[in-house]
């Protein structure tokens, strides 16, 4: 089997000669035996991403596309660190730099390109790169390290993300430019001056029409002089000024060679038996620098060298996207209006956006996008089709409405070849795609991501990755994401209501009568039908500890190291020196690492040991602190009137009250309080899920704040004199939020979701608000300190200890 | 390997978890619903989070650091995640549910 195999030799170990061969593989496995040759000492990896790297998105390891793995289990001779130096055209043999000789039956020439370094007087200095390679990314690095000033030569698309990155690495960097706009080669003038106002606000500097003359300086490069006698200071400068085609090898051999390595539609040389693909290879007078044309050209070399029919690679219509956080741009065709054609333009110097639309014979031939890119995909997919837009081109131009949208688009996906390329940045065809959504299951764009690598780089796919999950998934879409977690198609309204209609009373009763699909659920849906049992049913449900997180299983905080934290009860954040005492004397019995004070106001007592927990809480003799549950945490205050000289109202008597009211509270989530003493607001009651700010002669009660990811000021719920409606209205709304809320969902996103009004419309009422009090009185007068308990309880406490110490037998 | 006696398995709650140490490898015991006692190494094959302290979801348990999921009969962890954990066999006295561990 293996006698009969062909021999085949890459010669350049990058995104596109990898990529033909992986998709090779796909279609004869067995018939080639194939040997690698890659001057870079890495595996294959993907070089579009670098200035994710730079920028800080991605680190080196993630960017390689196939690690060494991949090649011995497929077989592949790999040598890395190895250049290709000549080629016997005749004997059919190619020779190495290190000295390995090897045949070959076919031969693909993918040597990618150099970038063009400028010959400047004192480019050999130190301190002058390119952007290219890993290895410059590493010098870009190390640079950032020690100096400060940057200049990058070339504003376009390779110059910008490069300067974009040394900006993140921390350096002061000035973008050089010959023309006046920059990335003149893919925007029109007005998209290309709202791009560099963009990047001007980020910190770039621009010398624009300026021609580099010279380097100076003496071993290390100082600064860049101008044609017309300007200078700009430079510790580091990279030149980005464009790429040749690399084409040594195949002049040595005797190829046809033009600017690039001339193929054709075959991608076959004038050679025979030798080929040549991506930034090296000239196409009909073309060579190209971009990625997607890479993976065309690739699938077609493929096909040919696997013996399988293709009509051959006829050219690729390109699309640009600059991979710049904050900045979105898109370019694609023809971008500039041609004799014959029309445009459309949308400029909004408001908000930031601008788009251009170019028109030939009623078909979309070009388009510009800044600002908003959400369309580009959906653009350049028309353009490549060449599809009649007659009488839709504004629709296009000022967005599309969603019905002809989705219509539109779900033909276009349908039409589209299996072989199209829907991710030009980890080069993912819709056939691949489909295979994931109809035989590996995936039913949203995140498994599609995970399972494909679809729309993981730019994202730019994303709006075609999600048309194609309606096209294959259909329903399956829809129905994952109703169910509160993929062990029922149920949501959070339709469990409670039967709960409570069946009268349901264990966990292992809902799924059973609900139909679980999965026997005794998740980690997702048993807590939550813990608490909505327990929410429900307060006086008859038996709290199910198997159900709860680990934290509130031992009344700690787990940390990343195993240990667990120990925060006491503070009320209102008062504390006394006696207390302070016993809390020092525990830390320090027990060897606490770590003594610190939490964000709200309580000591924490971190690194403690799980065995040694209940010892701690029993000589601490002090209430669980419940900084780990799904509960009320705490009730932050301000000094108030009681010391404070602006103080209205007593802040910390009333923080004090509330704590101890609803202290061992359980809640859909996390639940903080906080008063105030005068609107200075210093306890920061307006980001917490129940805020109480003293005013002259009463009280401002707010709900619905967060501090945390996503940062909610409150809203106010309304203003009361005395301090039992305060305690009243608290007792409503939490009440109110635990019927009504998921589990999981904090105040800021139930009342978001909700309305603030609806909350105000279900407590307006005095004897609803009564109700509502009645009912968590009834379920606080119900709870116990579960410290206390657990210290009391062997039955609890052997849990926190080693088994017997075991015996041999 | 050595065979082990290391409790009862009154010892471990339903849906429960006990640990003990045999030189420097932590293993924890699981008592599922159906009454079988498994046992696996302490030590999730992602951050080296500890098992015993997570939640037992029929025969899987999740573990409490970043819910990735284990099999506690395989040792194998659930997809898109990847490794193993290593298990250990466990006989149970059906005379007096001594529970006996070979390492």
């Amino acid at each position: 089997m293996t006698a009969t195999r062909k021999k085949l030799v890459l010669v350049g170990n990058g995104m596109a000669g990898v990529w033909a061969i992986e998709h090779l593989l796909k279609l004869a496995p067995e018939a080639y035996e194939i040997t690698i040759f890659g001057s870079e000492p890495h595996p294959n990896y993907n070089r579009i991403m670098l200035s994710s790297v730079l920028a800080g998105g991605a680190n080196m390891d993630e960017i390689i596309i196939n690690d060494l793995e991949w090649y011995r289990s497929h077989n592949i001779t790999l040598y890395i660190g190895q250049t290709v130096t000549a080629i016997d055209t005749d004997k059919r043999v190619i020779y190495s730099d290190k000295g390995i000789e090897t045949e070959y039956d076919e031969l693909i020439l993918a040597t990618g390109s150099h970038p063009f370094m400028l010959p400047l007087p004192g480019a050999d200095k130190k301190g002058v790169i390119a952007f290219r390679d890993i290895k410059d990314c590493e010098i870009m690095q190390e640079t950032a390290k020690s100096y400060r000033k940057a200049v990058v030569i070339g504003g376009g698309l390779l110059g910008l993300e490069a300067a974009r990155g040394l900006l993140h690495l921390g350096m002061e960097v000035s973008v050089v430019h010959i023309n006046e706009y920059i990335m003149e080669r893919q925007l029109d003038q007005p998209a290309s001056i709202m791009l560099r106002k963009e990047l001007e606000d980020q910190g770039m500097k621009f010398l624009l029409n300026k021609q580099s003359e010279a380097i100076l300086g003496q071993k290390r490069v100082k600064s860049l002089l101008f044609a017309d006698g300007s200078t700009v200071e430079a510790d580091l400068i990279v030149m980005a000024v464009g790429i040749k085609p690399n084409i040594k090898l195949a002049q040595k051999s005797g190829i046809t060679i033009n600017r690039g390595i001339v193929v054709n539609d075959y991608m076959e040389t004038n050679i025979p038996g030798i080929s040549a693909v991506g930034e090296c290879a000239e196409h009909r007078g073309i060579a190209y620098g971009l990625v997607a044309p890479l993976y065309e050209q690739g699938a077609v070399l493929a096909k040919r060298l696997a013996g399988v029919v293709t009509e051959g690679y006829a050219g690729s219509v390109t699309s640009t996207k600059l991979k710049v956080s904050g900045v979105n741009v898109f370019s694609a065709g023809q971008f500039t209006e041609p004799e014959n054609s029309r445009a459309l333009r949308f400029q909004d110097e408001i908000d930031g956006v601008y788009k251009k639309l170019v028109i030939q014979n009623d078909k979309l031939i070009g388009a510009v996008l800044f600002g908003d890119t959400n369309d580009g995909a959906q653009l350049f997919s028309m353009i490549k089709k060449g599809e009649n837009i007659k009488g839709r081109e504004k629709e296009l131009l000022l967005g599309i409405s969603a019905d002809a949208f989705s219509a539109g688009q779900g033909n276009r996906l349908e039409e589209m070849a299996d072989d199209e390329i829907i991710c030009g940045c980890n080069g993912v065809s819709k056939g691949r795609i489909a295979e994931a959504i109809q035989s590996e299951g995936c039913t949203s764009v995140g498994q599609i991501k995970a399972c494909t690598k679809a729309s993981a780089s730019c994202g730019g796919c994303k709006p075609l990755v999600e048309g194609l999950l309606q096209l294959y998934a259909g329903d399956a879409v829809v129905t994952v994401k109703e169910g509160i977690c993929g062990c029922t198609p149920l949501g959070r309204d339709e469990i409670v209501s039967e709960i409570k209609r069946m009268e349901l009373k264990t966990v292992k009763e809902v799924m059973n009568v609900l139909e679980w699909n999965v026997e005794e659920g998740c980690s997702k849906c048993r807590p939550s039908l813990n608490y909505y049992l327990g929410m429900l049913w307060p006086e008859e449900y038996v709290d199910e500890k198997e159900s709860r997180f680990t934290n509130e299983r031992y009344h700690a905080n787990i940390q990343k190291d195993g240990t667990y934290s120990v925060v006491p009860r503070i009320y209102g954040g008062v504390t006394s020196p006696a207390a302070l005492k016993k809390i020092a004397e525990v830390a320090e019995k027990f060897d606490v690492p770590m003594v610190k004070f939490t964000g709200g106001q309580r000591i924490d007592l971190l690194g403690v040991k799980k065995e040694d927990l209940p010892k701690m809480w029993e000589e601490l003799d002090m209430p669980s602190g419940h900084a780990y549950g799904k509960t009320l945490r705490t009730v932050k205050t301000c000094v108030g009137s009681t010391f404070c000289r602006f103080g209205t109202q007593d802040a910390i008597g009333m923080g004090i009250r509330l704590e101890k009211e609803f202290e061992r509270l359980t809640a859909p989530a996390k639940v903080k309080l906080a008063v105030s003493g005068c609107p200075r607001n210093c306890a920061e009651a307006t980001i917490k899920d129940f805020g109480v700010v003293a005013i002259d002669g009463g009280w401002e009660l707010h709900i619905g704040g967060n501090g945390g990811v996503h940062v909610r000021a409150t809203d106010l719920l309304c203003v009361v004199k005395t301090d039992d409606e305060v305690v009243e209205w608290a007792s409503a709304f939490l009440q109110y939020y635990r019927e009504s809320a998921g589990w999981n969902e904090r105040t800021a996103a139930w009342v978001e979701r909700v309305g603030v009004d609806s909350v105000k419309k279900a407590l307006e009422n005095r004897e609803d608000r009564l109700a509502l009090q009645e009912r968590i009185q009834k379920t606080l007068s119900l709870t116990t300190d579960p410290w206390k308990q657990i210290v009391n309880e062997p039955e609890l406490r052997k849990n926190f200890e080693p088994i017997t110490q075991p015996e041999t037998v | 390997m050595n065979k082990m006696l290391v409790g009862k398995v009154t010892d471990i709650d339903l849906l429960g978890s006990r640990t003990f140490r045999v030189n420097d490898t932590d293993i924890a015991l699981f008592r599922l619903s159906d009454g079988e006692v498994l046992a696996v190494e302490n030590k999730c094959p992602h951050k080296g989070g500890a098992l015993s302290e997570g939640m037992v979801c029929g025969s899987k348990v999740h573990c409490p650091l970043h819910d990735w999921r284990i099999d506690l009969h395989s040792g194998a962890v659930q997809e898109p995640d990847t490794g193993c954990v290593p298990t250990f066999n466990v006989e149970i006295d059906p005379d007096n549910g001594s529970i006996y561990v070979t390492i």
